[in-house]
């Protein structure tokens, strides 16, 4: 009859986890034969169904408070710094936050090469932060907490948080404070000598 | 009972469909129904009479309608017209936009990105009316839901350009067209033959035109159709699935109460 | 029906909330164990369908909310800004417009569900009563959502159904005024609005609270309209009514979906996709088809004092209609003279929603006169007569007695 081969291949379907074979999946059947179990087992699917659906529907639900088009379109910018002169800096607004890009002097540059790393709390190399030394491109928010550091500051003449006393160098590498990483470095490329893409 | 139920839920269901005829009936001629390839419950857009309708829309519709809704970025993104990023960069790029204030509170001029809005042709209401004598051509974005018939009403309007009746008075700068409220518009006849040049060698007679331009003003209008329609379907699927395991299992369940 | 709770708290967090708060316990008793009479029918699963309908536009509505912008220079933009921008915005947002839609079609087939069995007569009055608060609640959301999108339609159906206040004696000119927050329908309006539109389904909330409330305290009605009389009348609301109404909310949500997914706007009107421009009136001013009856009355009284109170009696109306009812018998099952004039009743319904939709003028406001004369007529003088004319038919013993010879004739219930 039909609705034992059903049975049958549902059986087989729900038990495919711990079935090596043929004949355990027939045993299975023989021991559950009988109204209750099929009776579960079609409860179970359509439980199962319920769950999918409402899986299903709450991804838009959440996902539609990610960043929309929109958003995502202004993700990435180009920026020229023609004006810019040695020792000047230029903050631009990347993805709604600040975006430090200084141009820095020969002293910085001198300075941020010349400590050791062991003496900084999230050791990194001058190098891997400013591919090209004289230009510095940094997110300018403090790590600790999200406020805007100021330049030019601190006691290691980089910048300096007011909101909890966070000292950066001219790398923008945490010195002193309770930030704990250094400021962020942002993705970016120049497309020219004097053009730079950020994001 | 049972007469009495389907009777009252399908004339529950017929008063909607009732007043959308009650909606369409006016003095206007009635648009013809097209053979749109996004119609019906599969249809789908179709890519190349997209770019053709771009292209109407760029060296035609443009020069008066803007289309405020769109973004240059819009015409990669799928369902769409589908350009590559790289030919949608080079599009933006060929219109200039405003752009500012520069650091010395200047407003300049710049190449169009992809991010930026399609290029309104008239800077305000004013001046598209001054230019259009005193009519304001309306934005295309929303165009084919925006009109009691849709896409065929847009066609209709399009193509259907006619001598006015013996003893109608047009008015300087209206024209006569039987699709129109009223039959008189202030837009003369758009579209010519082979008045845009077709790079994939498709005839531009006006009726190829009006598909195309008719076709890319309602993916305008509905950039989700094709995610709508093909989400619908695994959603269909799905709850006529589950409704039958329902049922199922509520015969089961109500099995020894009956 | 509310007898002795039945509920076993079976570990020691449940029997400890138990003597603190038994939550679990009215959960319980209100949709698990809660006796329910076996014979509902699936007129019957309109209730939870409209529970579901409540649930899905907050849920979809405080998400626009997050998206939405109201004010009039950015309202219309902000949602396309939700239909091509955000991530599936354009599936919540068809959701929540087909929503009311389909909120108001469950509703009617709720509401005249309630009528064809007699659902709001004594002892089930308030439950009535607080089911009519719960449909203009309903009413005055749907109408303030459809003004958010600030099409034409929008602000013209806000000018005209605010203006109608205006129609109030002395009072009115200064009502419209303060609905307004200016001198037209505006940006204070749009925003005041908004703010209303996101507290009413709350409300309707609350109130659909106290509705099952007042609904378990005597009972559900069924459809033969008589008492529970024993045990063997009911079935315990779990699993029996869950998984029926489960099932109908299923075959629901296809509908809904086939709406949502490739029809969305044919329930809409086209002109609101056209921003509102407060110099121009679109060529024909319709409400939404759910308020289209009411518009119709509203327009066959050739007084604007008079058509107002005519709409608003309309309504009102339904308020009294377990006091207008003089008959003893609940289910038009047995009751042959009403079922009929129930269905002219429907039918006189749907016309005038067709005669709402028209223009005003020539045979159709004929026509909705006559339609408007009968459906007071229908409250106010068919149903007192014939509860003291009509002839029920005979009535069974108890509700497992009526469906012994019934199954055989129609499975269907």
């Amino acid at each position: 009859m039909c609705r034992i081969g059903l049975q049958y291949r549902l059986e087989a379907s729900v038990s495919d986890t711990n079935t090596t074979g043929n004949g355990m999946t027939e045993t299975k059947i023989a021991s559950h034969q009988g109204e209750p179990n099929r009776r579960a087992f079609l409860h179970l699917t359509t439980g199962a169904f319920a769950a999918i659906g409402a899986a299903n529907i709450a991804w838009p639900l959440i996902d539609q408070m990610n960043p929309d088009a929109s958003m995502r379109a202004l993700a990435s910018i180009e920026v020229d710094l023609d004006a810019v002169e040695v020792g000047q800096s230029l903050t631009i607004t990347w993805r709604g936050k600040p975006v430090f890009i200084r141009r820095r002097t020969q002293d910085e540059i001198r300075d941020a090469k010349n400590v050791s790393l062991d003496a900084l709390p999230d050791p990194e190399a001058d190098k891997s932060r400013a591919e090209n030394p004289e230009w510095l491109v940094m997110v300018g928010v403090c790590t600790h907490l999200g406020c805007v550091p100021l330049g030019q500051a601190g006691e290691f003449n980089g910048w300096f948080c007011p909101c909890h006393g966070s000292h950066y160098d001219t790398s923008g590498r945490i010195r002193k404070g309770p930030a704990p990483k250094n400021l962020e470095i942002p993705p970016y490329q120049f497309v020219s000598d004097s053009r730079i893409k950020i994001g | 009972m049972n007469r009495l139920s389907a009777l009252v839920f399908s004339a529950l269901l017929t008063a909607g469909l009732l007043i959308t005829v009650a909606e369409a009936a006016g003095d206007a001629k009635h648009p013809e129904a097209i053979d749109w390839s996004f119609k019906g419950l599969f249809g789908m857009y179709d890519r190349d009479s997209l770019r053709r309708g771009y292209k109407v829309y760029t060296e035609v519709c443009a020069s008066c309608h803007s289309m405020n809704q769109l973004r240059f970025r819009n015409l990669s993104q799928s369902g769409g017209p589908e350009f590559t990023a790289t030919e949608v960069k080079a599009i933006a790029a060929d219109f200039t936009v405003e752009d500012g204030p520069d650091d010395y509170g200047d407003m300049f001029d710049r190449p169009g990105l992809p991010k930026d809005g399609f290029v309104n042709p008239f800077p305000n209401v004013q001046a598209a009316r001054a230019a259009n004598g005193g009519a304001y051509p309306p934005d295309l974005s929303l165009i084919t839901k925006a009109r009691s018939g849709g896409p065929d009403y847009i066609y209709a309007l399009l193509t259907g350009y006619e001598d006015p009746p013996l003893g109608m008075k047009m008015r300087d700068g209206l024209y006569y067209n039987p699709y129109m409220a009223g039959g008189k518009i202030a837009m003369a006849a758009p579209l010519l033959e082979d008045l845009v040049e077709y790079t994939d060698g498709s005839a531009a007679s006006v009726e190829q035109m009006s598909y195309d331009v008719v076709t890319f003003l309602n993916w305008a209008a509905e950039p989700e159709l094709e995610e709508r329609k093909q989400t619908g379907f695994m959603v269909l699927i799905y709850l006529t699935v589950f409704a039958g395991l329902l049922f199922f299992s509520m015969r089961r369940i109500w099995a020894d109460k009956h | 029906m509310s007898g002795e709770s039945t509920y076993q708290p079976n570990n020691g967090f449940t029997k400890w909330m138990d003597t603190r708060l038994p939550l679990l316990r009215l959960a319980h008793d209100s949709f698990v164990d809660y006796p329910t009479p076996k014979n509902l029918n699936y007129w019957w699963t309109f209730g939870g369908i409209l529970t579901f309908c409540l649930v899905t536009q907050i849920i979809t509505g405080i998400i626009l909310a997050m998206h939405y912008t109201p004010h009039v220079d950015h309202a219309f933009n902000s949602v396309e800004h939700i239909m091509r921008n955000v991530n599936h915005g354009w599936l919540i947002r068809y959701i929540h417009a087909n929503g009311a839609s389909m909120f108001f079609l469950a509703v009617y087939i709720h509401i005249f569900r309630g009528m064809y069995y007699g659902s709001y007569k004594a002892p089930r009055e308030v439950l009535w009563i607080l089911g009519v608060i719960i449909y203009l609640l309903m009413m005055a959301a749907a109408f303030m959502g459809y003004v958010l999108p600030w099409g034409q339609m929008s602000l013209w159906g806000a000018t005209v159904i605010t203006n109608l206040f205006g129609a109030i004696p002395l009072v009115g000119d200064s009502i419209a005024t303060w609905l307004w927050g200016g001198f037209s329908v505006d940006n204070p309006t749009l925003n005041r609005f908004f703010s209303l539109h996101y507290l009413i389904p709350f409300l309707i909330f609350g109130v659909v609270i106290l509705h099952i409330w007042a609904l378990h305290v005597p009972g559900n009605n069924n459809p033969v309209g008589i008492s529970v009389k024993s045990e063997q009348d009911t079935v315990p609301f779990h699993p029996y009514y869950t998984v029926k109404d489960g099932f109908a909310l299923v075959v629901f949500m296809i509908l809904f979906s086939y709406f949502v997914f490739f029809a969305p706007n044919v329930l809409g009107h086209a002109d609101n996709y056209i921003p509102a421009n407060p110099l121009v009136t679109p060529a024909h001013i319709v409400p939404e088809w759910y308020l289209l009856p009411f518009y119709a009355i509203l327009r066959a009284v050739p007084d604007k004092l008079g058509g107002v109170i005519a709409m608003v009696g309309a309504i009102f109306i339904l308020f009294v209609l377990p006091w207008l009812d003089t008959s003893k018998i609940r289910s038009a099952r047995y009751r042959p003279l009403f079922k009929q004039f129930f269905l002219i009743f429907v039918m006189n319904c749907l016309v005038l929603g067709y005669l709402g939709a028209m223009p005003a003028e020539g045979v159709y406001i004929t026509l909705a006169r006559i339609c408007t004369i009968y459906y007071f007529a229908h409250f106010l003088i068919i149903l007192p007569l014939l509860g003291l004319f009509e002839k029920p038919r005979e009535i069974p013993e108890s509700i497992s007695a009526s469906i012994l010879p019934e199954t055989a004739a129609s499975p269907a219930e």
